[in-house]
């Protein structure tokens, strides 16, 4: 029995060894890749985009100045930046760029088209939306003293400054068609990217073919693309079973998963990855009870993340525990440190009994409220079921209020609830934007928890303009301390991603973040 | 009866207009803001100023009545305004889904007509005889299963059999029909079924009533072939109160069809209504409701008029 016992693992040990190689092959030229998409983008733009759908729609067509190389992550590589210096003051960046590169419409690429886009960027002219301005409002001026060179001056240090650059929404746009149309993006398709825009039929499908005259020599690969919108799980499912799509790159829960494995067997590819998204539970701080910190702490020491990741993971895309940065990311708070912050501590009897304390001291043992949660099933239900029966085991009676994305976000913005579910959607594991949100209400209009903490926004600005990693850590970690000792607002799970692909889809890599990696370049079809 | 079409349609106008003010103050009162969606939904980091911005441009900070007059003018001059979510007329958003739609639902309809009307005759000539009771376990099956669930038993079974599915992106009748059928038709025996079961059993129940009536008796009496009695003078009262049925079934398959749609991923009137309406897409949602009140009227007009043509002791415009 032991024999066999070995023996299986042994093969199942070579299995694994001999997965990577065997999918380490010659990559193929040709074919068509169908995949789904599940959302479907109101407009082109990238700049004046947040959503994953406006990447896997028009990322194929663009480039961008640096981008992550997900083979390091999150190590930052060039894409149009041949290479790049930063001086020793931090204030400048210093792209050369490649050469001989050419827009869709056969304009050559320069600096010049860099400029365009990074001024549209941060100063977006009437009529153009960017939701990245305050993001590079640090740049003070950029300089072209060649077409192949660009100069970024910063005003101030920015900690942050190279994986902005390296955001996969900084599509890079001609300085022809800006000065034409500024808003032109919003409809027409005109990058340096790996293929070239076909059509999109509304509601249906968006086509690229390969664009030839690509600046990376030998790619693409594939001779076109089709990303079918496929709205609806189950449908989209379907379609993968079927083959009539080969993969769906931003991620499927375990339910979903399980399925497709045990229909599809060793045809299907899984990748699973952490993801950069998380929920947060928040309280209203300028309403009654929840303007007591004893009560918000209360609530917060009830929760047991530990069992509850145990529990959650396996019916949905919640599973991490972790802390204002993604766990395991290089600035994440380590598990031994993250366990004596308030409701992450692993035991969780000691917890709730403080918690019942907490609450007879504030004169609120017999707690009512309504959570307020949005009407989407993965992973929101679940995280709503979980927090309500957390709650009720320290005595506290929870309403579950669900709704649609426009009266939910309508109630967020007005401070109209009491409690709620909220979420981060990152695309890398840099805080400086993850921890936008928490700064003070008066400086910060996304920060739903309505408090002003001039601690947290000190913080802050301390590890933006902080150079040294050690440094910023320790400002990190001294902001979520501060965050969660006051019990604003704190993250419940972090997400968990798997890709489905049949395996004859090569060449695409898995990462935290569904909106990295979406140009399609390295992908190859082994048929 | 030309005069009783045309004051028929001048009736609609009213009628619409009503439809438009009440759904454009009523989307009002609805908490939510599209741009907050279009910006933040996603978690966008977006500022205060970006969003009042597009607000700007999107026209939505100007007062309630100035927007209101606006739209009434360009409903005026057939003009349905701009999507706020996409950006493009409102009247090319419907069109690019209303073909599929209208197929669904007219390929629904042809299957509905085809079965239910036997069925239903055999079911009220044969009643409390075996083949009644099948007939009804077939439509009470119709009526208890939704179609959604269907749809998706069909797409399984397809699936595991054959594996083998439907399109799942749309080919125009005219470009491809094999490729058009091979994918609409699945959905349209999906909703049909039910369609069918109404119609089925409404048809039954209304066959029952006229063969109890007296001229049905006098008919007999006279030594009328029973086939005669049938087709020629019971059947023909009989469809009535299903014609009225199946026009309102009709109108329902273009705009309610929308977990159906979902299950096989087509991009129809249904769906885009959803997404109108989760979005707070107020000029869509406008466009749309005013296009299926304008089906509704004209379905209604249809089966007026087909009435007459059934029953000919009904005659209008006299």
């Amino acid at each position: 029995m032991r024999k066999l016992v070995l023996g299986l693992i042994g093969v199942a040990a070579l299995s694994l060894a001999a997965g990577p190689k065997a999918e380490a092959q010659q990559p193929k030229r040709g074919g068509t890749l169908n995949f789904a998409i599940s959302a479907e983008t109101p407009q082109y733009d990238c700049h004046g985009s947040d959503t994953y759908a406006t990447l896997h729609f028009s990322s194929p067509f663009y480039s961008t100045l640096l981008r992550y190389n997900l083979n390091k992550f999150p190590d930052v590589e060039g894409d149009l930046a041949k290479s790049w210096t930063v001086s020793p003051d931090k204030k400048t960046y210093t792209f050369t760029l490649h050469d001989g590169v050419k827009f869709h419409d056969g304009t050559p690429f320069s600096s010049a088209d860099i400029k365009a886009t990074y001024d549209r960027l941060r100063n977006p002219p009437k009529g153009v939306v960017s939701t990245r301005s305050a993001t590079f409002a640090d740049i003070e001026s950029i300089e072209t003293p060649n077409p192949t060179t660009v100069v970024f001056k910063l005003k101030s240090v920015n900690s942050s400054m190279l994986d902005h650059f390296a955001s996969p929404w900084n599509c890079v746009y001609s300085a022809k068609d800006l000065a034409a149309d500024p808003a032109g993006p919003r409809t027409k398709i005109n990058g340096t990217g790996p293929f070239v825009f076909v059509e999109h039929v509304k509601g249906s499908h968006v086509a690229g073919k390969r664009n030839d005259a690509y600046f990376k020599k030998g790619l693409p690969y594939l001779d076109g693309f089709r990303g079918i919108f496929t709205l609806q799980a189950a449908a989209m499912l379907n379609a993968l079973q079927g083959g009539q799509v080969l993969a769906e790159f931003r991620g499927v829960s375990p339910a979903d998963r399980d399925r497709m494995v045990s229909a599809m067997g060793n045809k299907l590819r899984v990748e699973e990855s952490s993801w950069t998204l998380n929920l947060l539970v928040l309280f209203n701080t300028e309403k009654p009870p929840f303007n007591d910190v004893r009560v918000r702490k209360a609530l917060l020491l009830a929760i047991d993340r530990w069992g509850g990741s145990k529990g959650l993971s396996r019916i949905s895309t919640l599973r991490a525990v972790g802390g204002v940065v993604r766990p395991g990311s290089p600035l994440a708070t380590p598990e031994a440190e993250l366990v004596k912050l308030p409701g992450f501590g692993k035991d969780i009897k000691a917890a709730r009994a403080e918690a019942r304390r907490l609450l007879k001291e504030a004169g609120h043992e017999k707690l009512k409220f309504t959570l307020w949660n949005r009407n989407l099933a993965m992973p929101y239900t679940p995280a709503g079921i979980f927090l309500v029966d957390q709650w009720r085991q320290i005595g506290v009676e929870v309403e579950h209020k669900q709704s649609d994305t426009a009266p939910y976000i309508a109630a967020m913005r007005s401070g109209n609830y009491e409690v709620a579910i909220d979420f981060s959607n990152l695309f890398n594991d840099d805080p400086t934007l993850s921890l936008t949100k928490f700064l003070s209400a008066s400086k910060n209009p996304l920060n739903l928890a309505r408090y002003d903490d001039p601690e947290i926004d000190r913080l802050y600005e301390l590890q933006l303009r902080e150079g040294d990693l050690n440094k910023r850590r320790a400002h990190i970690q001294a902001l979520e301390k501060r965050l969660f000792e006051q019990a604003y607002q704190q993250p419940i799970l972090w997400w968990h991603r798997i890709v489905l692909s049949h395996k004859t889809v090569m060449g695409w890599k898995m990462s935290p973040s569904h909106n990295l990696g979406q140009d399609l370049a390295d992908v190859w079809l082994n048929q | 009866m030309l005069l009783y079409t045309l004051k028929r349609l001048l009736l609609t106008i009213p009628t619409l207009i009503g439809v438009a003010v009440l759904v454009f103050f009523m989307l009002r009162v609805v908490p939510g803001d599209i741009v907050e969606v279009k910006l933040r939904g996603d978690g966008g980091n977006v500022t205060q100023e970006v969003v009042e911005q597009e607000r700007k441009r999107l026209g939505l900070d100007r007062p309630l009545l100035v927007q209101f007059g606006d739209y009434m003018l360009g409903l005026a001059k057939f003009d349905l305004g701009i999507s706020m979510w996409t950006e493009r007329p409102v009247i090319e958003e419907i069109m690019i889904r209303l073909e599929l739609s209208l197929e669904v639902a007219i390929l629904a309809t042809i299957f509905a007509t085809i079965i239910s009307i036997p069925l239903g005759t055999l079911a009220a000539l044969y009643r409390n005889t075996w083949i009644d009771y099948v007939v009804r376990i077939i439509t009470i099956g119709g009526l208890s299963i939704p179609s959604f669930w269907f749809g998706m038993i069909i797409m399984l079974t397809l699936l595991a059999l054959f594996n083998w599915l439907p399109p799942i992106t749309f080919t125009p009748i005219y470009v491809d029909p094999v490729a058009n059928l091979s994918q609409l038709i699945w959905p349209a025996l999906a909703v049909g079924y039910r369609y069918c079961a109404v119609t089925a059993r409404m048809i039954r129940s209304s066959l029952l009533e006229v063969l109890a009536e007296d001229y049905i008796r006098t008919a007999r009496a006279k030594g009328v072939y029973e086939k005669l009695v049938v087709s020629r003078h019971a059947l023909r009262n009989a469809l009535l109160p299903a014609i009225t049925v199946m026009g309102l079934e009709f109108a329902f398959l273009i705009g309610g069809l929308v977990v159906t749609e979902q299950v096989f991923n087509l991009n129809g009137i249904g769906q885009l209504f959803v997404q109108s309406v989760s979005r707070n897409d107020f000029m869509l949602i406008q466009g749309m409701v005013i296009l299926i009140a304008c089906f509704y009227v004209v379905i209604n007009l249809v089966v007026d008029l087909l009435y007459a043509v059934f029953d000919p002791r009904i005659r209008y415009g006299n």
